[in-house]
């Protein structure tokens, strides 16, 4: 008690601080301080720019294409020799090239996935949070259905199914990772209905689709956003597990865990296969975590 | 030897934005059997003071000055060395009884294991002496209810149960944190009165720290008024409620809703509360004092001590503090 | 029953309450079966407002008195009783009848940080109030209300862009005090305003809100669990026991001749900031604990703790009833006084 009591007292003298000078800090502004304060998580934050900056724009720039062969540098070691920064793999390709390519798709699967299950969860939770009773009950009986199927079953049963599509991808990992926001939502939509400002708002007789979108949603979005970043390294990861498994993207097109799957056969013999990759999909991995932590510490100081 | 002697008591805090000074220049003597109460707002820096004497303040804390329990200053102390002392010769109660009683044990465990650490007794005689201590705080059916969890009983019931564990070691100091601010009046009077009779039946010196002057009237022998971190004013209650000699300790008086008196209206004291990381150079009350002039924002007022062992930190003469009570009694 | 004492017979109530009872029904879970128990929060409340006035609440906690303020306001569905509101029967309202009433009717809370939406500024928390009811206000006519109540209440122009966050708790208050003001309400109903502030503060919004009630002939609920806060600001006093009305008198009825055992046990509770007079005073301590609102003790609810309980207490529920010009008290032992 006597730490919380003391942290009360420094967060409002810190604030203090800074008040004569700043006309006014919306919560907003305090929180970006916060998080600039943070050194990992804005370190993070320009490394994860960069790679995806290298994803995006970096294949321009290389001599090589992703599915040609270089007849000349098969299986070839990370060498100056025609630019093969990272070597190429036992057909010839430029892993360099594909790994950016690869990085192309994971990313934009995670941020696909991501914002779809985001948008599923944040409607899901709130609905139930707002209308409670049975509704509310049945919703998240739902949910705690959903946690309790086998998702690589389906996964696999989808594929075989429908084919190796990048928009099943996409949707499968979607339909496996809304939950987790959708019960953050909820909770967050509970306490909040029975805040003060809330009953303020009714007691003015603020309408209720008023109350939702002035007083509820813009709350929200602080949580919202923590969980969104917290949400995307889970997303990746899911992608790699399930290119790893065979069940991603198609050849000659490519994603980190397709590589890394690749890779991972090889190793004995061509151990850059696998190294580069996963350093990739690693340090990716790590920054979306930090960056993650520092949201959570910026939008939320109490929950340190 | 006095039993507890607080010399220039001062706590800092490590910020993002820099050295903020908590708590300044507190100075106190306590005898055995005393009650002196700690009279202040929020900010004032009353609890950060017991905080710093007990050796809890938070990592970011650091306590100047001298703390010395039967001349042994317990600031300097390892934790080792302190801990034979807390809790066992100097105990303390807080405003929220639930942090510091375990959820998950049961008050039995929790009041036995106290005595045998400190007092190497058996279980079953530390049983025994549990017993008796709810007894002496008063909670019915003490046998029964010794094996009771923390959560089963009522707020006024937990805080007598910390009252008994606090009393276990049979202190000679006991530190109370606004244990009755949570708690509503009539159960406060129950505890206010429990802990009379157990001074006067155990001598323990109690450490009152409220903001509520009332509570202080009827317990303490002497009165110290913080704000700012500051110590405004020291005396005997008598002192302080009938002829308080600082403007501050005037103005809470005036803006005490009370039942004694006739009078409608409160004289409030104008302003905020004060901001730890922005004091004045001169006096902490100044931006809030209706006498304050030109010297009290430019240069601190040290404390005096005046005739009849007051102690008060004012450039103002007496004549025109004691003319603002007049003031504030017919307003 | 209708409340016939002299000085009020001639005025017409504004709000008048009658038998209201807010009932919550709560999960037993004690036994097999998953059952439902009744817990009676507020349990035939019965009083008049008349223009301009102030009722205090007191009770401890536990004792109903914030239900009651949010059963009135329909924020909390009432189960049974009447409210009639200057002549509308709101027990029977629809929402767009409620929807004038809440220009009229206005709260101020407990907590003054958590009443403000963290995410909005000043100007936006006091406007909110304007844009709900009289949307065809222009933006500059809304800004120049907002900058006229601000002033009003104590705050300064240039605070009017910062967030609820950069102030502290009394001036949280104030601005909750200029949202309740900004429609000009005829009652403001004020759920512990004060607890939450400190002593120095305290004096500032009771001060604040006492003049405000004259410039705008306001009716205050006062609802505290402190008689000492209460008494600086109210007419008439109603002291609330586990869900019921104890005793309802006029202030001064109420502070120097105290008719109910549970009025004079809270009122002797209260410290007095006399070292004097706070030692000699023989305080009545209130033996037990507060019983469980879903098991209340049959009879008179206070008679478990009631110092003069008799065995007819436990048989016989009393209701409020008139012993003198100036006080209501429901206990069976109080004895009617002839007024002469």
């Amino acid at each position: 008690m006597n730490q919380e009591k003391n942290q009360a007292i420094l967060q409002a003298a810190a604030e203090a601080v800074a008040a004569p000078q700043i006309a006014s800090r919306s919560p907003w502004a305090d929180a970006r301080r916060r998080f600039l304060r943070n050194k990992a998580a804005v370190v993070s934050l320009v490394l994860l720019s960069l790679i995806a900056l290298a994803c995006i724009f970096g294949p321009m720039f290389l001599p090589h294409q992703f599915d040609t062969t270089d007849w000349d540098a098969m299986g070839l070691a990370p060498t100056l020799h025609n630019m093969h920064l990272f070597g190429t793999d036992e057909m010839g390709r430029d892993l360099l090239v594909r790994t950016l390519i690869g990085g192309r798709i994971s990313l934009f699967v995670g941020l696909m996935a991501t914002l779809a299950s985001v948008t599923l969860g944040i409607l899901w939770g709130a609905t139930a949070g707002f209308l409670g009773g049975r509704v509310d009950s049945i919703m998240m009986r739902i949910v705690d259905m959903m946690y309790a199927v086998p998702y690589l079953l389906i996964a696999i049963l989808m594929v075989t199914l429908l084919g190796r599509e990048f928009y099943l991808v996409v949707l499968t990992i979607t339909v496996f990772s809304w939950m987790d926001m959708a019960r953050v939502v909820r909770g967050q939509t509970l306490s909040l209905k029975s805040k003060e400002f809330i009953e303020a708002a009714r007691c003015i007789g603020v309408p209720v689709h008023k109350q939702i979108l002035r007083h509820i949603v813009p709350n929200l979005l602080g949580i919202v956003v923590i969980y969104t970043t917290i949400t995307v390294p889970g997303v990746i990861l899911t992608e790699s597990v399930l290119s790893f498994l065979g069940l991603g993207v198609q050849e000659p097109m490519t994603s980190w865990g397709v590589l890394i799957h690749d890779g991972a056969a090889v190793m004995e013999n061509t151990p850059w296969m696998l190294l580069f990759p996963g350093v990739m999909l690693s340090l990716t991995l790590y920054c979306a975590n930090y960056i993650g932590d520092g949201m959570r510490d910026a939008l939320d100081p109490k929950d340190r | 030897m006095t039993l507890l002697r607080v010399n220039n008591l001062g706590v800092d805090f490590a910020t993002h934005d820099g050295l903020v000074s908590a708590v300044n220049g507190v100075s106190f003597e306590l005898d055995r059997g005393q009650t002196l109460g700690i009279v202040g707002e929020s900010g004032s820096g009353k609890s950060q003071t017991v905080l710093a004497m007990m050796g809890l303040l938070a990592k970011n804390g650091q306590a100047r000055g001298e703390v010395l329990f039967e001349g042994q200053n317990l600031l300097g102390m390892s934790t080792r060395e302190l801990n034979r002392i807390r809790g066992n010769r100097v105990a303390m109660i807080f405003q929220d009884p639930m942090t510091s009683l375990n959820p998950y044990l049961t008050v039995e465990r929790q009041m036995t294991e106290v005595l045998e650490l400190h007092k190497n007794m058996t279980r079953r005689a530390a049983k025994t002496r549990a017993i008796e201590l709810l007894e002496a705080v008063k909670i019915p059916e003490a046998a029964r209810r010794v094996d009771m969890y923390p959560h089963e009983f009522s707020g006024g019931m937990r805080q007598r149960v910390m009252i008994a564990m606090a009393l276990l070691c049979e202190p000679e100091v006991l530190i109370a944190d606004e244990p009755t601010t949570a708690l509503d009046v009539t159960v406060q009077a129950q505890i206010i009165t429990l802990m009379q009779e157990l001074q006067r039946d155990f001598g323990t010196a109690i450490v009152m720290i409220t903001h509520d002057l009332g509570v202080v009237a009827g317990l303490c022998d002497r009165v110290m008024v913080m704000y700012g971190g500051r110590v405004m004013e020291q005396g005997s209650a008598e002192q302080i409620f009938y002829q308080p000699t600082h403007p501050y300790t005037v103005g809470l008086l005036g803006a005490l809703p009370r039942l004694d008196h006739d009078g409608d209206t409160l004289v409030s004291i104008p302003g905020n509360p004060p901001n730890m990381a922005h004091m004045p150079a001169g006096c902490a009350f100044c931006e809030r004092c209706t006498l304050a002039e030109a010297r009290c924002h430019s240069e601190r007022p040290a404390l005096q001590t005046l005739e009849g062992g007051i102690l008060r930190a004012c450039h103002k003469s007496l004549a025109e503090v004691s003319q603002l009570k007049e003031m504030s009694h017919v307003g | 029953m209708s409340v016939e004492t002299a000085t009020v017979a001639e005025r017409q109530p504004i709000l008048s309450v009658r038998d209201l009872k807010v009932h919550f029904k709560v999960k037993h879970d004690k036994g097999w079966l998953p059952s439902t128990r009744t817990l009676k929060a507020v349990d035939g409340i019965s009083f008049d407002l008349y223009a301009g006035e102030t009722l205090g609440i007191v009770g401890e906690s536990g004792c109903g008195k914030s239900t009651l303020s949010r059963g009135i306001l329909n924020l909390i569905p009432a189960t049974g009783g009447e409210i009639v509101w200057l002549g509308r029967e709101l027990h029977k309202a629809g929402a767009k009848e409620w929807q004038a009433v809440r220009r009229e009717v206005q709260m101020i809370f407990q907590d003054p940080l958590a009443s403000l939406d963290p995410r909005m500024t000043v100007a936006q928390i006091i406007a909110e109030p304007l844009h709900t009811h009289y949307p065809e206000l222009g933006k500059d006519e809304v800004m120049r209300r907002v900058r006229v109540m601000m002033q009003r209440v104590g705050l300064t122009e240039q605070q009017i862009n910062r967030y609820p966050h950069e102030f502290s708790g009394g001036q949280c208050q104030r601005i909750g005090i200029a949202r309740a003001l900004i429609l000009q309400p005829k009652l403001i109903i004020c759920d512990e305003p004060v607890s939450a502030l400190d002593v120095s503060i305290q004096a500032q919004i009771i001060n604040l809100l006492k003049e405000l009630q004259q410039e705008m002939g306001l009716a205050l609920i006062f609802i505290a669990h402190d008689l000492a806060v209460v008494k600086h600001i109210s007419d008439r006093i109603l002291v609330m026991y586990l869900g019921r009305e104890m005793e309802l008198a006029e202030k001064h009825a109420l502070y120097d001749q105290p008719k109910h055992p549970y009025t004079k046990a809270l009122l002797s509770a209260i410290p007095i900031p006399d070292p004097e007079l706070e030692r000699k005073k023989t305080i009545q301590i209130l033996q037990g604990d507060l019983p469980s609102p879903i098991d209340p003790p049959s009879g008179c609810v206070f008679r478990t703790r009631c110092p003069q309980a008799q065995p007819l207490c436990a048989e016989q529920q009393p209701q409020l009833r008139v012993v003198n010009a100036r006080t209501q008290v429901s206990c069976l032992l109080a004895t009617s006084e002839q007024v002469a």
